[in-house]
C-alpha cells in the first residue's frame, strides 16, 4: 500500500514538474508546480515526517497563491489564449537536465548507500524542535536572521521610493 | 520505498527544474524551476534521514534549511523581478544580460 502511494506521488510530482514547463499559461503552471510540492509534501509523510510534510503542503498551498497573483502580473502570454514559446536554447537545455539526470540516477542506483543505524523516535517532530533549540540552535539562528533580512532586502528593492528620497527629495 | 527509489525521484525532480531554470525566457519561470531543483533537495534529505540515520535529527535539519531557502528564493525573486521592471521594463532574462542600470 505504501509502495503504491509512493510510485502515485511519485509519478504525481515529476509530472507536475513536466507541467510546469509544457503548458502554455504561467497561471497554469504555478498550479502545475503546486501539484508537484502537494506531491512531495505526501512522499515526507510517507517517511514519517509529520510535521515537515505538512509545513510543505501548508506553505506551498499559500506559496504558490501568491504566486499566482504574480504570475498574473509578469505573464508573458495571458491565459495561454495565444499559443507562443517562452524558452531559449531549448537543445541545450535538455542535454544538460538529461545527462544531469543520467548521471544523479547512476549515482543513486549504484552507491554502496550505509546500512540504516538506529530507528526513527517515537515522535520525530519533537526530535526535531529539541534539535533546533539545542545542538542545532545555530542553524534555527541562522534561518531566523536570513528571513528577516530578506524581508528587509525585498521591501527595499520592491518599493518604488529608495530609503533617501522622502518628500520628493531626489 | 527503498532510498535508490526515493533519489531516483529527487533527481528526476532536480533535473527537470534544471531544464526549466536553463531554459526559460521569464524571470519567474526560472525561478520556479529553481524551485523544483530545491524540491528534489527536500525529497533526497528526508530520504536520507528515514533511510541512513533516522535516530539522528540532522536529516530533517537539513529538510527545515531547504524549505526555508525555497520561500526566501521566492521572496527575492519576485523583489529582483519588481526592482528590474521598474528599472528597465524587462521581464525576460534575454534583456536583463546587461549591467546598465
Amino acid at each position: 500500500m505504501r509502495e503504491v502511494a509512493f510510485w502515485v506521488l511519485a509519478v504525481g510530482a515529476v509530472a507536475g514538474g513536466v507541467a510546469v514547463f509544457a503548458v502554455a499559461s504561467m497561471a497554469r503552471a504555478t498550479f502545475a508546480l503546486l501539484v508537484s510540492f502537494l506531491c512531495t509534501g505526501g512522499e515526507l509523510l510517507l517517511l514519517g515526517l509529520d510535521y515537515l510534510g505538512t509545513l510543505v503542503i501548508l506553505m506551498m498551498i499559500m506559496e504558490m497563491l501568491v504566486m499566482a497573483v504574480f504570475m498574473v502580473m509578469y505573464m508573458m502570454n495571458p491565459a495561454g489564449l495565444t499559443p507562443m514559446s517562452m524558452v531559449h536554447n531549448r537543445r541545450g537545455a535538455t542535454a544538460v537536465a538529461g545527462l544531469t539526470f543520467a548521471a544523479l540516477a547512476a549515482g543513486a542506483l549504484t552507491t554502496p548507500w550505509p546500512e540504516r543505524r538506529g530507528l526513527p523516535p517515537p515522535d520525530p517532530s519533537r526530535a526535531l524542535g529539541a534539535a533546533v533549540m539545542g545542538p542545532a540552535m545555530p542553524v534555527m539562528m541562522v534561518i531566523g536572521v536570513a528571513i528577516l533580512a530578506t524581508m528587509v532586502a525585498s521591501v527595499v528593492l520592491a518599493t518604488a521610493q529608495g530609503r533617501y528620497d522622502r518628500d520628493g527629495a531626489r | 520505498m527503498s532510498l535508490p527509489a526515493f533519489l531516483l525521484l529527487a533527481s528526476a525532480l532536480f533535473a527537470v527544474g534544471l531544464y526549466g531554470a536553463l531554459s526559460q525566457q521569464s524571470v519567474v519561470m526560472v525561478m520556479m524551476g529553481l524551485e523544483l531543483m530545491i524540491n528534489g533537495v527536500v525529497v533526497a534529505g528526508g530520504a536520507f534521514w528515514h533511510h541512513v540515520a533516522p535516530a539522528r535529527p540532522d536529516g530533517q535539519v537539513l529538510v527545515l534549511v531547504a524549505i526555508t531557502v525555497m520561500a526566501l528564493e521566492m521572496a527575492m525573486g519576485f523583489a529582483v523581478v519588481t526592482a528590474l521592471f521598474r528599472a528597465r521594463e524587462v521581464d525576460v532574462t534575454d534583456e536583463a544580460g546587461d549591467l546598465r542600470g
